[in-house]
């Protein structure tokens, strides 16, 4: 079962080096145990773009789909073989990149 | 010969959240084990009164239910393709690892209380799938719509699904803390029930506070080594123990000090006494709930207001302000050293709470009765309005308007 968890955040590229050396230690541990599928940290929302083909006729919009104070800073995917040990991993988490994290599983 | 509707509601008592928590674990799914369980109570009642009761009434439920949720399974799958089906008949497979502790319901509980969930699903979650009681009970019970509840358990349901909240007790590590998160919804069910809020409602719901209780008792059984649990249990039994004499006859709130003592529940005060000795005895630090039983304990060990210990009472208050610094307990503190050292004394300790409590009604009740004793009637009176427009309880705010109006 694969969860993503994502990290919430209301500044880009906010990371202090101790938040950055916490997450990599934490990083390195999530794949020596297995749990790691995939992470990422993203651009600020200014950054996106939204595209909308649905009739076949593209249009693009400058900006992100929701404009909201919080947003989704970066991310880990994890396998892990049920919900508690994936909150276990979202709470070390947490700690380690100092954010609020949101749980949520793939279907 | 039984009466087979006696036995089919001590059997519903008794057996529903093992027939529940037998079926989830065969079949990993709340919503069939809650449905199939439901239908074998609903055939019981048709049965047993021609048939008899039958000898094992757990075993003969869990049988029936079981078959009862294959036949949905097999109609479903009918529908889906063969997933479903070919799951059950790997029945026999290896039992799960086990958790700290082996008991079906002792999961049951643990996954209605999963702190994922929110603080009121999980209350009305575990009065459902453990508690047995109905959606129309728990909504009547929580004072909100059935459609409501019904909603709100079947979106817990859907979570509990959808993230795969384990239907497991937690492992050793996790244990103490899940615990206390399964005990804080015991305690809350039982404080609902005790001081109920709401307007149109009775001031005490016998209902929830028994199904507390009950629900503690069962895991004091599955957990009797655990100090807290055995603390919970008997301060609830020395609460509860003072039920009929905290209601007057016109509806008002008779306080601790002007309880008629002998209506209180000797039975119920005596097992709860020795629970708090047998924790005594265990020789490891009280926790919240120890503490508060014990501070009951004493309570209920004085025949008269003026035996009671206040100086055992402020120690055992000094203890659990270490524990928990909460603005509510040192409100509670105080109340205790206003007996011991006095109104000013008290109402000293009480108005350096002032920024945190100015919402709770139990802080202006307690500084409009210090005001009183210490003579100051207009200070008093205001406090009384601002207590009166914070209470919910219809019995309390009965008692604070009569002693509003008797003030000087």
């Amino acid at each position: 079962m694969q969860y993503l968890v994502s990290v919430i955040d209301d500044r880009t590229n906010s990371a202090t080096s101790d938040e950055r050396a916490a997450v990599d230690a934490f990083n390195e541990q999530a794949q020596a145990d297995g749990y790691w599928v995939f992470a990422g940290g993203l651009a600020a929302p200014s950054a996106a773009t939204v595209v909308d083909n649905r009739d076949g006729n593209a249009v693009m919009t400058d900006g992100p789909f929701l404009e909201s104070k919080e947003y989704l800073a970066g991310f880990w995917v994890f396998e892990a073989p049920d919900f508690d040990v994936a909150l276990r991993l979202a709470t070390d988490g947490s700690k380690a990149c100092n954010r609020r994290v949101e749980v949520r599983p793939f279907l | 010969m039984i009466d087979a509707g006696q036995a089919i509601s001590q059997a519903h008592h008794e057996e529903w959240a093992r027939v529940v928590a037998s079926l989830t674990r065969r079949f990993g799914d709340l919503d069939i084990a809650e449905d199939a369980a439901a239908e074998a109570f609903a055939i019981a009642v048709e049965r047993w009164p021609a048939d008899g009761v039958p000898p094992n009434p757990g075993a003969w439920l869990t049988t029936t239910a079981n078959r009862k949720a294959i036949d949905r399974i097999r109609r479903e799958s009918k529908r889906d393709g063969k997933q479903k089906e070919a799951q059950m008949a790997y029945d026999d497979d290896p039992p799960e690892p086990l958790g700290a502790i082996e008991d079906e319901r002792l999961r049951l509980i643990f996954t209605c209380c999963h702190p994922a969930l929110a603080m009121e699903t999980r209350m009305a979650l575990t009065l459902r799938m453990v508690g047995g009681l109905t959606v129309a009970e728990i909504a009547r019970a929580f004072l909100v719509q059935e459609t409501a509840m019904g909603q709100r358990i079947t979106r817990a349901k859907g979570k509990i699904k959808a993230a795969r909240i384990p239907y497991r007790v937690p492992s050793a590590e996790d244990l103490p803390t899940r615990v206390s998160g399964v005990l804080s919804v015991l305690f809350l069910v039982f404080n609902e029930g005790y001081l109920a809020t709401g307007p149109d409602t009775d001031p005490v719901r016998h209902e929830l506070t028994a199904e507390a209780i009950r629900l503690t008792r069962l895991i004091r059984a599955l957990l009797p080594g655990d100090g807290e649990v055995a603390g919970l249990l008997a301060l609830m039994l020395l609460t509860e123990a003072r039920r009929s004499a905290r209601i007057s006859a016109t509806g008002e709130l008779v306080t601790l000090v002007e309880q008629d003592r002998g209506s209180w529940d000797r039975e119920l005060i005596a097992e709860g006494h020795y629970l708090v000795r047998e924790r005594l005895a265990a020789g490891v630090p009280p926790g919240r709930y120890q503490l508060l039983a014990a501070i009951n304990a004493v309570h209920t060990y004085a025949r008269t207001v003026s035996e009671t210990d206040w100086s055992q009472v402020v120690a055992l208050y000094n203890q659990l302000a270490q524990l928990d610094p909460s603005p509510i307990v040192a409100l509670n503190r105080a109340i205790a050293v206003a007996e011991l050292d006095g109104p000013e004394v008290a109402l000293a300790i009480v108005d350096r709470l002032d920024g945190k409590l100015a919402g709770y009604h139990a802080y202006h009740a307690t500084r409009a009765d210090l005001l009183r004793r210490l003579g100051r009637s207009q200070d008093s009176r205001t406090a009384y309005d601002a207590a009166i427009a914070l209470a919910g309880n219809t019995a309390e705010t009965a008692y604070l308007t009569r002693r509003r109006d008797q003030l000087a």
